[in-house]
């Protein structure tokens, strides 16, 4: 309801201000602990390795119910102390050279990716399930959302290759992967809501208090209010 | 997206004739919004202006304790004193106004909770999403919008289209921009109504008052908005009207019907 008032507020300017890409909602939610470990788990094994998340350090994955140890064992490869930040050892201008473009650091990028035409949770979603086999790009691969994109598709493996069918302007599974299309989905799913969190890990406990602290103002509104009337009943 | 903001706003000062290009180079420090620039914002918003504000905090509680509070009628609080030199229709700040300001603390506060609570981001309005990018002077974003605040006055800087007195346009809009922030200080010897309060005052003044605010929130819309020629020409109507506004008053703020004032603050 919240958010869709506020969708409501702002529906002219959003309306005027879309681009034309249609994304899919992202269907996970940032209170679903065991989707948001599976999450890091997967981001670890393969975002983990170019992109890094520097603002985020491995102890906060505590966070998501697991022990010291469970972190240490299952989600550190590139550190060994629990309170090191989410870095790759692959400087970014290195990363230039060999990628032409530097991967972008994700600790917030689910906040950067939001736009007129989603939240930034349905863009990766949408992106990380779109990548086609295109061979006029030097990596094989583009993407329906980020044209011309640079990252190859890492995910490949478990969706298997997708190609872009051009007169209906949809996608097609061409090669299997691992995974079933559902599973594939689920475990984007899973790793969005990963990002989600990490971008803002507070995101539940500030609306969690925000409504107490909003109960509390309704209250001392009514009382404000009151003693508004009382002193200025003479003055009119 | 602050990072342009930041260019935008220092370039005004460059749309000054003649010294305009050396100004804005010395605001800056650098030839782009560079360290320098950061370190002089950051002292200008947080030590500077703070305390420009706290002087302006302090002078209108010294003209407060000079002349009293006000009262709603708009009743001439000079005319009637007591045997003190007290006025009797000033209100006095305490209680009247103490309490009734911890009532809009209050509104304000839920609004401003509801924000930070539930919608920090607002939509992109508060927390611009291009800001959770690293600024890149090589990647210009292909429209800047200012922050919401600022939108109405950035649609008079854009109304601004021609070249007067062989002085550009450029400096046209921003001396709109300037104009139109300025111009509420001469409220004061603009309005020559005879009343103070809106209670007692008639259809002129509700009519034009009403579509000052339809104007102003116009324009805020279109400072959001690229660009298009029927948005530019809608901004020009509505920034024609904004200065005809103020600059009539002084004309029909005495033309309009009005109901008689009382003598003492009513009951």
């Amino acid at each position: 309801m919240k958010k869709f008032l506020i969708a409501l507020l702002f529906a002219p300017l959003v309306a005027l201000a879309n681009t034309g890409v249609h994304l899919d909602s992202w269907p996970g939610s940032v209170g679903d602990k065991p989707a948001l470990q599976n999450g890091a788990k997967v981001f670890v094994n393969y975002c983990l390795n170019c992109h890094g998340a520097s603002y985020f350090r491995y102890n906060k994955l505590m966070e998501l119910g697991l022990s010291e140890q469970q972190v240490k064992e299952n989600l550190m490869f590139t550190s060994d102390k629990i309170g090191e930040q989410m870095r790759v050892s692959a400087r970014s201008d290195e990363q230039k050279i060999w990628f032409g473009a530097a991967p972008p650091d994700l600790t917030i990028i689910a906040r950067a990716r939001a736009s007129a035409d989603g939240s930034g949770a349905d863009w990766l979603y949408t992106y990380l399930r779109s990548f086609y086999r295109d061979e006029t790009r030097p990596t094989g691969w583009n993407n329906v959302v980020f044209d011309k994109v640079a990252m190859p598709h890492v995910l490949n493996a478990l969706q298997g290759q997708q190609v872009l069918n051009h007169e209906s302007h949809k996608l097609e599974l061409a090669v299997p992967g691992q995974m079933a299309p559902a599973d594939y989905d689920k475990t984007v799913s899973d790793l969005v809501g990963f990002l989600v969190w990490m971008a803002e890990p507070q995101q539940e406990f500030r609306q969690k208090l925000g409504l107490g602290v909003l109960a509390f103002l309704a209250v001392l509104f009514v009382f404000a209010y009151a003693l508004k009337k009382e002193y200025w009943k003479d003055i009119h | 997206m602050s990072f342009w903001g930041a260019q935008v706003i220092v370039n005004l000062f460059g749309a000054i004739p003649v010294i305009g290009n050396d100004l804005s180079i010395i605001i800056r420090g650098d030839f782009v919004v560079g360290d320098a620039t950061l370190n002089r914002f950051f002292s200008f918003h947080v030590i500077a202006f703070p305390l420009v504000l706290l002087g302006l905090v302090a002078a209108h509680v010294l003209a407060l304790h000079e002349t009293g509070s006000n009262n709603p009628d708009g009743v001439e609080i000079k005319a009637l004193k007591d045997e003190h030199g007290i006025p009797l229709d000033g209100i006095p700040f305490h209680p009247y106004y103490t309490v009734k300001d911890i009532v809009g603390v209050v509104v304000f506060l839920m609004a401003f909770s509801a924000v930070m609570f539930f919608a920090p981001e607002g939509g992109g309005y508060f927390l611009e999403y291009n800001n959770f990018f690293p600024a890149d002077p090589l990647k210009t974003p292909p429209h800047i919008a200012p922050v919401w605040y600022f939108t109405p006055y950035y649609s008079v800087l854009r109304a601004m289209v021609w070249n007067f007195f062989g002085l550009e346009a450029k400096f046209w809009g921003v001396v709109g921009m300037g104009a139109s922030v300025v111009i509420f200080a001469f409220l004061p010897w603009l309005d020559r109504s005879p009343v103070k309060s809106i209670r007692y005052r008639g259809p002129i003044y509700k009519t034009l008052l009403s579509l000052f605010v339809v104007c102003f929130v116009v324009l805020g819309y279109l400072g959001t908005q690229p660009p298009s020629p029927l948005y530019q020409l809608l901004s020009q109507i509505c920034t024609v009207y904004y200065f005809a506004f103020f600059l009539a008053m002084p004309w029909w703020s005495r033309m309009d019907k009005f109901k008689p004032v009382p003598e003492r603050v009513t009951k």
